[in-house]
């Protein structure tokens, strides 16, 4: 290492080996056919796509909303790498959405047909609420650390048992984003569930506050089991995942865990009340979410960044 | 230090192999309140860049060290056994890979 | 030998002093402060990047920042656990950070007020922050000096990701370009002032360097910033807020203006726009993740007291 010019010293990395450093980036969709697969309604795809990415997309907002504010910094290390991978799994989805709905466009024939695709920012950034497809459940504010954890342990149980069967999807992309997240989504269940048993058994205190949570964050979640009738059509075409069937994991892993925590059986589910998020159904809280996160790309219009 | 405020978790030492075929490498140490949690604050902490192919964590407390003041006693025994060294033994600049 | 012959062997053999080795009692001090300090900076330094992240205008963006304010308190966690051989404890450094009786960078008591200064961070800032760690990747305390390899290595990409960004916004709009500018002149001596007092002020740093804890001089190394940047800006297409700043060939180095030391002494002491929110915000989410840590540690006690 060169110590008189800072950033010669910096591009310097032949001892890598010896400070256990790594390399290696790989993009999960390299070599991967991106054409719509037969049979399958691009509107369809798009919007499940638009979907399973919103879901991440939001889940993400949240878990940024954490960051310096974890209970030690080994957890804020913990809760933005959650928060960078449901950003990836959002960046691939959105931009299979996007690239799905051009090539409807395409297809229809229609007058527009050749004109870009919308990207993954135009996704995020120019739609209104009514225009997000994610399960209410990512939306919700978190009172608490225990709030949090009771939340990502339903997200993540009920989204790693979607992406493994995602695995088998006819369409390639999203068999590849399944394989993906997969892997995060196993440790981040693995993370949920560790802090829901640690604050269950801890002490008084946090027992009282993570049956609090878990009763607050789990009645409303039979959302995350009701299908859509884009997801039914497309589940009969071998592309995606009827949610009713992810149920018996869901329920199998949310008891053990409640169990291990010393926490009375997981509640059951409450009848909805409210519209469904998959219909674009929201509450003031995405509202909220997407006031942030969309005020400035909204004003500054041409900008680029 | 002379506070008494001590942090709620005992530190882990963190070792990592970085790949295959290299030993796991001491780098660096963490807080966690038992095992299972120092070796998920490990992957997120020294792992991030994907270093490693295998954590090791060992509680601090349990890592028994030689001291500085043992150094002749454990080190300098084997400093006059060139014998272990390859270039105690002379080989003929004529005869190829050895 | 006795135990300060050898440690003074060692410093001037330019070697690297370890944790379980004898060492006199300012060094240890000294090292503790200075590493304490530097993690103190990078945990508070994530806070003004980090207000961005849920407001950052494109999705890449906002990976990248996440990614970095993560890198931070990373590289605030290497530091803590380098302070941590010499017999120092987190929770007791986390404390004098809240209470106020141990410092942290004086940069971070200054607002971020629009997306640019996330860039001008990466590109100033950094990029003066790198000037001085990289000289400390050779310091005489061995587990400080690994860190800072470490920490070095994973920084190149913080400073070029802003340097990207300013110049991705200097072919964006007018308002952009502004933007760009106005954070260049609000970063620009704060910056500067990174590198400490002048020499002359600086009464630790002749035992720091004695000690091989510091390698070269504030002033040295604020010069050599300096020259590094005004290139720099060249090609950003942006000014530097320094009337008085230009090349001096006598001296092979640019000259550049009277720094505002009074408020340098005014925001380390605690007088900046943003001390004492960033502190307020640490400690809350010190005390707030408190009944989560004890439950952790409650937790484990049961679980160990069981398999016994």
């Amino acid at each position: 290492m060169s110590f008189d010019d800072a950033y010669d010293a910096l591009t310097d990395h032949d001892d890598d080996a010896r400070w256990a450093y790594g390399t290696g980036f790989s993009d999960p969709l390299a070599g991967v056919p991106t054409a719509v697969p037969d049979g399958v309604d691009p509107a369809d795809l798009a919007a499940y796509c638009l979907m399973l990415g919103d879901d991440a997309l939001v889940m993400s907002h949240r878990l940024q909303q954490w960051v310096t504010r974890a209970p030690e910094l080994e957890d804020e290390m913990a809760l933005a790498n959650i928060g960078l991978d449901l950003l990836g799994q959002a960046r691939l989805l959105l931009s299979r959405a996007g690239e799905v709905e051009q090539a409807g466009i395409e297809q229809a024939g229609f007058e527009n047909a050749g004109g870009p695709a919308r990207d993954e920012d135009a996704l995020a950034y120019l739609r209104d609420p009514a225009d997000f497809r994610n399960v209410r459940l990512a939306e919700r504010a978190d009172e608490d650390f225990a709030h949090l954890v009771a939340r990502l342990l339903v997200f993540a149980t009920w989204r790693l048992a979607l992406l493994d069967r995602l695995t088998s999807s006819r369409d390639p992309v999203l068999a590849a984003i399944g394989a993906k997240g997969v892997k995060e989504a196993t440790y981040h269940r693995e993370y949920a569930a560790g802090w829901v048993v640690r604050l269950g058994d801890g002490t008084d205190l946090s027992h009282t506050r993570m049956r609090a949570a878990v009763d607050a964050v789990e009645p409303p979640a039979g959302e995350l089991f009701e299908p859509h009738e884009v997801e039914l059509r497309l589940a009969a075409a071998g592309v995606a995942v009827d949610p009713s069937a992810l149920r018996e994991e869901y329920d199998g892993v949310l008891a053990e865990v409640h169990r291990v925590a010393t926490l009375p059986p997981p509640p059951p589910f409450e009848a909805a009340t409210v519209g469904a998020g998959r219909d674009g159904v929201h509450g003031p809280e995405l509202v909220e979410i997407l006031n942030e996160m969309q005020e400035l790309a909204r004003a500054v219009p041409g900008g680029v960044w | 230090m002379s506070d008494e405020i001590r942090h709620e978790w005992p530190l882990f030492e963190v070792f990592v192999r970085a790949k295959r075929g290299l030993n796991h490498v001491h780098v660096g140490s963490l807080r966690a309140a038992d095992h299972e949690m120092a070796l998920h604050h490990a992957r997120d902490l020294y792992t991030r860049r994907n270093e490693g192919v295998s954590i090791w964590v060992v509680r601090s407390d349990d890592v028994v060290s030689s001291g500085p003041d043992d150094k002749d006693a454990f080190f300098a025994p084997s400093g006059d056994k060139a014998y272990r060294h390859p270039t105690y033994y002379a080989i003929p600049d004529s005869v190829p890979h050895i | 030998m006795t135990d300060e012959r050898v440690f003074e062997e060692t410093i001037a053999k330019d070697q690297r002093v370890e944790p379980r080795d004898w060492m006199p009692d300012g060094y240890r001090r000294t090292m503790i402060r200075q590493i304490a300090q530097h993690a103190h900076s990078e945990i508070i330094g994530m806070q003004p990047e980090g207000a961005w992240i849920t407001r950052a205008p494109t999705l890449r963006r906002k990976a990248i920042l996440l990614a970095k304010v993560q890198d931070e308190a990373g590289h605030g966690l290497y530091l803590y656990s380098a302070a941590e051989t010499l017999g120092a404890d987190r929770g007791d450094l986390t404390r004098r950070l809240i209470e106020g009786r141990q410092k942290y960078s004086s940069i971070f008591n200054y607002p971020t007020l629009t997306f640019a200064d996330v860039g001008v961070i990466g590109w100033l800032v950094d990029g003066a922050a790198i000037c001085n760690q990289v000289p400390l990747c050779r310091s005489s305390y061995g587990p400080y000096a690994r860190a800072m390899i470490r920490i070095c290595k994973e920084e190149s990409f913080h400073q070029r990701q802003g340097y990207e960004l300013l110049m991705t916004m200097m072919r964006g709009t007018p308002a952009q370009r502004e933007m760009v500018q106005d954070a260049t002149d609000r970063w620009w001596w704060p910056s500067l002032m990174m590198f400490g007092p002048p020499d002359e002020e600086s009464p630790n740093s002749a035992q720091s360097m004695a000690w091989k804890i510091k390698r070269h001089s504030n002033d040295e190394l604020r010069q050599r910033f300096v020259d590094m940047s005004v290139p720099q800006a060249e090609a950003l297409g942006v000014t530097l807020p320094d009337p008085a700043l230009r090349w001096n060939p006598g001296r092979d180095h640019y000259d550049f203006g009277e720094i505002d030391w009074a408020e340098f002494k005014r925001v380390i002491s605690g007088g900046g726009p943003m001390n004492a929110e960033r502190l307020a915000h640490r400690r809350r989410a010190d005390e707030d993740g408190a009944w989560v840590r004890e439950a952790a540690a409650a937790h484990a006690a049961k679980r160990a007291e069981a398999r016994a």
